[in-house]
């Protein structure tokens, strides 16, 4: 088992958001995070990544067999845990090609491996943006800046396709996508999909998941899971809304 | 000749040596300098040293650095060997050295360089001597006496330091390199005067530095006055890298003349307090001026900057970039006044300073300031101090990159806007270089010099190859 969650409680500033999650994620598997806004979707992207904020009052997560809480955010990442960001951060001054290069070396030296040299680097990096289909000079630009929202969250699956993560989890990376960007990102998914790693996609809207098919949907509804299935799930989401959850709850 | 005991930094010390040393401070003057340098003198009794009871010193506490005892040389000494001064400049850096050492130009044969092409450059009491109309043409006519005590103390006791003339439609072919180095076994108290002119027309670039090689406490009182003629354009950079017992109070006047253009590069790496005073006038219309500055303090250094730009003319454009990072017990100011007069129509003017503080005990106050009486203006100011952007930080260290790795990377981000506009490649470089090292705390002064540091390949080039020029 890749990720196993069990019974986590979080919250910040003593607030509880995440009231008792439980959710395994297997090698080989996508799954899809669905909910209305507010009920914890992002909290818990969060809380696996390692946003200091947040805090964990309860509960474990135990990642490729270690507790991974224990763990810096840095070291999640150098252990295979990417977060693809609902709002990616605008750094100016660093260029992306440096700000990958040195996370690159940063992680093959966590794995014990010599830095890369500069011109495989770039050899990976012009192949990593043919497959999200980046045609521009994007790389040379400071991180973000100034990039419209589609060209963000290319630049999201982008890194993504740099780092070959373990355990991928993208945080509503279809939010304010047009129909184009939207299947540039997926098929950039679908096309780092392997036996060997996961996705867990967080989303609002049933939309991403025609083109991102997910091996299993989970509702998340005020801290907790309540729902878990197949892909049909979402389409029934889809037809119903999250109303029928809400009332299902409460009954 | 002349040397005094060592003593504190007071008001009747300076006019004790006035009085006994008059006719020696004095005795190459033209009548119109003797009587600028006797009405200093009056203006800095007048204005006696500042005190944190004046508005522009408010922040900026000169106590601790005037109580110290100080020797204050009246006369050149004789430079054993300059070699051992003057190591070597920064790798590549293809420039002509001018060489200062505690306040004096040093040469090895001639003090004046007088080129083929109508450049003259040395030193400025050998100028004074040699070409006492051109120097008294320009000299003392940017320097604020009457408004700024140590600018008045400055014109009263001028002796020595650095004279630049590039004629009219003369292009310095490389860049002039000014190194102002500190050294004695002794504390010194030291001015000293430079003055640049850069004709109608002309071009330079100028890197101008200041540093000391050893420990020892030193308060230095450096002004210069720079002219860009009309249609003249300069690209200056000073560059400050003094030891943590140094007092530096520099301040460098530009008077700016028609469609004149000024990029002014301040880089502050060390020192123990540092004040700034930048001074910018324009003369003609349609003058542009971009200054920019970058301090990196840390331990107990003190900088402060105190920028004002006189929009006296119409049509005349200035920037204003300043970014500091401070570390530890650090503390910066920073005081930008633009004015802009009733005559300055069309003026545009911006002012921004941004800070990050590492530490909850480093400082910074940042008063941006616009006095505007033009209705016709752009202008804009804006301050920002806060820590390393934390959203950031977490998005560097979720891809891997130690928390460590990713403060450097947003700092340098952060100082690279400055340290990118350098248009001298090798110094460019360096200078990148040096900022990662200052951010990593590994520079520091040590025996020589951070700026020049030895590499036997590039021996010293103190005197200026003509074959170059």
């Amino acid at each position: 088992m890749l990720l196993q969650i069990k019974d986590l409680h979080a919250g910040i500033n003593g607030k509880e958001i995440l009231r008792g999650v439980n959710l395994e994620v297997n090698k080989g598997e996508v799954h899809a995070i669905m909910g209305p806004n507010g009920t914890g979707k992002s909290t818990l992207a969060s809380v696996i990544a390692g946003r200091e904020v947040f805090d964990v009052t309860r509960g474990e997560v135990v990642y490729k067999g270690t507790d991974l809480l224990g763990l810096a955010v840095e070291d999640r990442a150098r252990e295979g845990i990417f977060l693809g960001f609902q709002y990616p951060v605008e750094i100016p001054g660093v260029s992306i090609n440096n700000f990958m290069r040195t996370a690159v070396n940063e992680i093959r030296k966590h794995k014990g491996l010599d830095p890369l040299s500069g011109g495989d680097f770039l050899r990976v990096m012009e192949e990593r943006k043919r497959l999200v289909e980046i045609t521009s000079n994007l790389t040379n630009r400071s991180v973000n800046e100034g990039f419209s929202g589609g060209e963000k969250k290319k630049n999201e699956i982008f890194q993504m396709a740099m780092l070959e993560p373990e355990l991928a989890i993208l945080d509503e990376t279809d939010s304010g996508l047009d129909i184009d960007a939207l299947r540039i990102v997926a098929n950039g998914v679908n096309k780092l999909r392997r036996p060997d790693n996961a996705f867990v996609v967080i989303t609002h809207y049933q939309r991403l998941l025609e083109y991102i098919v997910p091996d299993f949907v989970h509702v998340l509804f005020q801290g907790r899971i309540v729902k878990s299935g197949g892909k049909e799930l979402a389409l029934e989401l889809e037809e119903k809304g999250y109303d029928w959850i809400k009332k299902e709850q409460e009954a | 000749m002349g040397t005094e005991t060592k003593e504190p930094v007071t008001l009747e010390r300076f006019i004790r040596l006035y009085g006994k040393h008059r006719n020696l401070l004095s005795g190459d003057d033209t009548a119109q300098m003797a009587t600028l340098r006797d009405r200093a003198m009056d203006h800095f009794a007048e204005l006696g040293l500042p005190h944190t009871g004046l508005e522009s010193w408010r922040l900026t506490d000169l106590t601790e650095s005037l109580s110290r005892e100080y020797i204050y040389h009246l006369g050149q000494r004789t430079v054993e060997d300059i070699h051992k001064v003057f190591r070597c400049t920064i790798p590549h850096l293809d420039t002509a050295v001018i060489g200062q050492l505690n306040g004096w130009h040093v040469s090895k044969d001639v003090p004046l360089m007088e080129l083929g092409n109508g450049i003259i450059m040395g030193s400025l009491s050998e100028a004074r001597k040699k070409y006492p109309q051109l120097v008294e043409k320009y000299y003392g006519t940017v320097a604020d006496d009457a408004g700024e005590a140590f600018t008045a103390l400055n014109t009263a006791f001028a002796q020595d330091g650095v004279f630049i003339y590039i004629p009219d439609n003369v292009r310095s072919p490389k860049p002039v390199q000014l190194i102002n180095v500190i050294h004695d076994e002794e504390n010194l108290f030291l001015q000293s005067r430079n003055l640049v002119v850069v004709g109608n027309g002309a071009r330079l670039s100028l890197v101008h530095c200041d540093d000391s090689y050893n420990h020892q406490p030193s308060f230095s009182n450096i002004v210069t006055e720079v002219h860009v003629s009309d249609h003249g354009a300069l690209d200056h950079y000073k560059l400050q890298s003094l030891n943590n017992n140094s007092t530096l109070v520099s301040t460098v006047a530009f008077g700016l003349g028609e469609e004149a253009s000024l990029e002014s590069h301040f880089i502050s790496l060390n020192g123990g307090l540092l004040r700034n005073n930048i001074r910018v006038a324009f003369h003609g219309r349609n003058a542009r001026a971009d200054l920019m500055g970058l301090y990196l303090m840390d331990r107990k250094q003190h900088v402060d900057y105190n920028v004002f730009v006189d929009h006296a003319v119409p049509h005349c454009t200035s920037t204003e970039t300043f970014k500091g990072i401070l570390d530890e017990h650090a503390r910066a100011v920073f005081n930008g006044h633009v004015l802009v007069r009733q005559d300055a129509a069309g003026t545009d003017a911006r002012q921004s300073n941004r800070n990050i503080l590492l530490t909850d005990t480093a400082r910074v106050n940042s008063k941006p300031f616009l006095e505007i009486y033009n209705d016709d203006v752009k202008c804009s100011h804006g301050s920002t101090t806060g820590q390393l952007d934390q959203e950031s930080m977490f998005y560097l260290r979720q891809r891997g990159i130690g928390e460590e790795t990713a403060r450097m990377l947003l700092m340098f981000a952060f100082a690279d806007e400055i340290v990118s506009k350098i248009a001298i490649p090798q110094l460019r470089l360096r200078l990148e270089d040096m900022v990662k090292k200052r951010l990593q705390g590994e520079l520091q002064i040590c025996e020589q010099c951070v700026l020049h540091c030895s590499t036997p390949e590039h021996p010293v080039e103190f005197r200026i190859d003509m074959g170059k020029v």
